[in-house]
């Protein structure tokens, strides 16, 4: 079955406040049932703000390491989620609901070779 | 001296390659493989045909050659998978011969081509591609974009169509509002673009209008039961039949009150006015209904004069209320005009917010001109004539500005 990245795009900034985000905390654990039920779900987690990223890179025979996310921006991914699903419509369709229940984009990409 | 065999093998090419490739796409559950695999099958009918004569049935011919081309093609391919794919080819009952599948197989194509996860412009070059038969030659000229970079495109959108799984089907019943539309967007967009060219020297492109004219005949054939896709086929035909007269001799742009009607084709303005009845009649108008309702009561007028404006308005009433955009209130604003005088009209227009647009400030020009306002217009076709890219439109606006120049 092909497998699909779904990751969330997050603003950069201030953590809401826990009014703000236990409601949308129950959305997302909503979600993941409904894909656990669905025998969709693979792997989901969600992530530290972007600051806390180191980058690494190799330069030769030593490493250049870097404080900070790769990409300079003003939103990060800040969690994902690995679904199984048929075909894009499909992986599309739980896209949608990831997006419903945090508010935030979220970007869909297939995996390559099915995940192997 | 011409090969008429050759000919009729390009007029052949041209009907049945979306056909071939819709059926071979879904035996082969791959693009790239049903375009080689029916690219095949022309050349062997370049070579035999001249020969053995035209089968009688040359789409099916087409259809049969292509797949077997694909099973041999399969068998030489050294993987286990392959050979496995041919044999599972070969033990498919074939070709479907009825019309009911292969029209089955044209849908879906329409509507992988038009899939949202696609960007416009790439589902415009996709559809004229895969299901019209355009070669990427033409798509590129007609978008006046190098052939490289359309070839580009094309590839870029079938391989995501592999690789992310875009479906090859028809989506289910809850989806299907939504996706026809998509649909019909794209088929729209080849019209519009063929109507007024957006840029270049010519004002119409005629290849284009006739491709959109026939890929929504083919979904008026597809979908009879949709109203809207009856709509959109009445509004491409009505506006088709002006074409001529829309365009003078010397290539300048005639608007609507200055054109000679009895240049408008008859034909197909009986064929729009008909079909514009026969989806009214369902009681389920959408935005293409209304839009085509509203040039078959142009078509109607055998004079300006006798334009029911009041009737053109209380349409664009209709259609502001199912789709409100500022690009329908400036139409709207223009038919105000004319029942309600332009200085009513002028100050809607006036309310708008249209940017980038030339459309805007050539009907403000055109409100100001009327109301003898001549300075403000002026200033306002310089306004039209910096956003305009339309040679054509570019000339019609400047013999417009010169005009109030000369009465000033």
């Amino acid at each position: 079955m092909p497998q699909y990245l779904l990751s969330l795009i997050q603003p950069d900034g201030p953590v809401p406040p826990p009014e703000v985000l236990e409601p949308i905390m129950r959305d997302v654990a909503a979600v993941t049932e409904r894909m656990r039920a669905a025998g969709a779900w693979v792997f989901s987690a969600g992530l530290h703000p972007a600051e806390t990223a180191t980058v690494v890179r190799s330069a030769g025979e030593d490493f250049l390491v870097t404080d900070g996310p790769y990409a300079e921006a003003k939103e990060h991914v800040g969690g994902f989620t690995i679904v199984e699903a048929e075909d894009l419509d499909a992986a599309l369709a739980w896209g949608r609901e990831v997006a419903r229940a945090t508010t935030l984009p979220v970007e869909v990409r297939p995996i390559a070779n099915g995940g192997v | 001296m011409r090969d008429v065999r050759t000919h009729d093998i390009e007029a052949v090419f041209r009907e049945s390659y979306g056909r071939a490739v819709a059926v071979l796409t879904r035996l082969l559950g791959d693009i790239d493989a049903a375009e080689e695999a029916v690219q095949d099958a022309f050349l062997i009918a370049v070579q035999r045909w001249p020969v053995d004569g035209v089968p009688p049935s040359p789409a099916g011919w087409i259809v049969t050659t292509a797949r077997n081309r694909a099973i041999d093609r399969l068998r030489r391919e050294s993987t286990r998978t392959d050979r496995h794919r041919a044999a599972a080819l070969l033990a498919d009952p074939g070709p479907p011969a009825e019309e009911g599948a292969v029209r089955d197989d044209r849908l879906r194509m329409l509507f992988t081509c038009c899939h949202p996860a696609l960007a416009p412009a790439t589902r415009v070059a996709l559809t004229l591609r895969l299901v019209g038969g355009l070669s990427t030659a033409e798509i590129a000229h007609a978008f006046l974009v190098p052939e490289a970079t359309m070839a580009q495109r094309l590839v870029r959108a079938k391989n995501k169509i592999r690789d992310a799984r875009i479906p090859y089907r028809v989506p289910a019943e809850a989806d299907l509002p939504d996706r026809l539309s998509g649909v019909l967007a794209v088929v729209y967009l080849v019209y519009s673009e063929g109507h007024t060219a957006s840029a270049g020297d010519r004002l119409v492109r005629t290849d284009l209008c006739a491709e959109a004219v026939r890929l929504a005949r083919e979904l008026a054939e597809l979908m009879p039961d949709e109203p809207e896709v009856l709509g959109l086929l009445a509004l491409v035909l009505l506006s088709e039949s002006r074409r001529s007269a829309r365009v003078a001799p010397d290539g300048s742009l005639v608007p609507l009150p200055e054109q000679d009607r009895s240049r408008w084709d008859a034909d197909l303005i009986t064929e729009g006015q008909l079909l514009v009845r026969r989806c009214l009649r369902r009681g389920a108008p959408g935005p293409y209904q209304v839009q085509a309702a509203i040039q078959a009561v142009h078509s109607d007028a055998a004079s300006p004069e006798e334009t029911d404006w009041r009737q053109v308005l209380a349409l664009y009433d209709h259609l502001m209320a199912l789709t409100p955009s500022p690009v329908v209130a400036l139409n709207r604003a223009v038919a105000v005009a004319e029942v309600d005088g332009p200085a009513a009209a002028l100050a809607l227009v006036d309310a708008l917010d249209l940017p980038r647009s030339h459309l805007l400030p050539a009907v403000r020009a055109d409100l100001l001109r009327r109301l003898g306002r001549d300075a403000e217009a002026a200033a306002a076709y310089d306004e039209a004539l910096a956003l305009a890219g339309n040679a054509t439109e570019r000339a019609f606006l400047e013999r417009r500005r010169a005009e109030i120049a000369g009465a000033g």
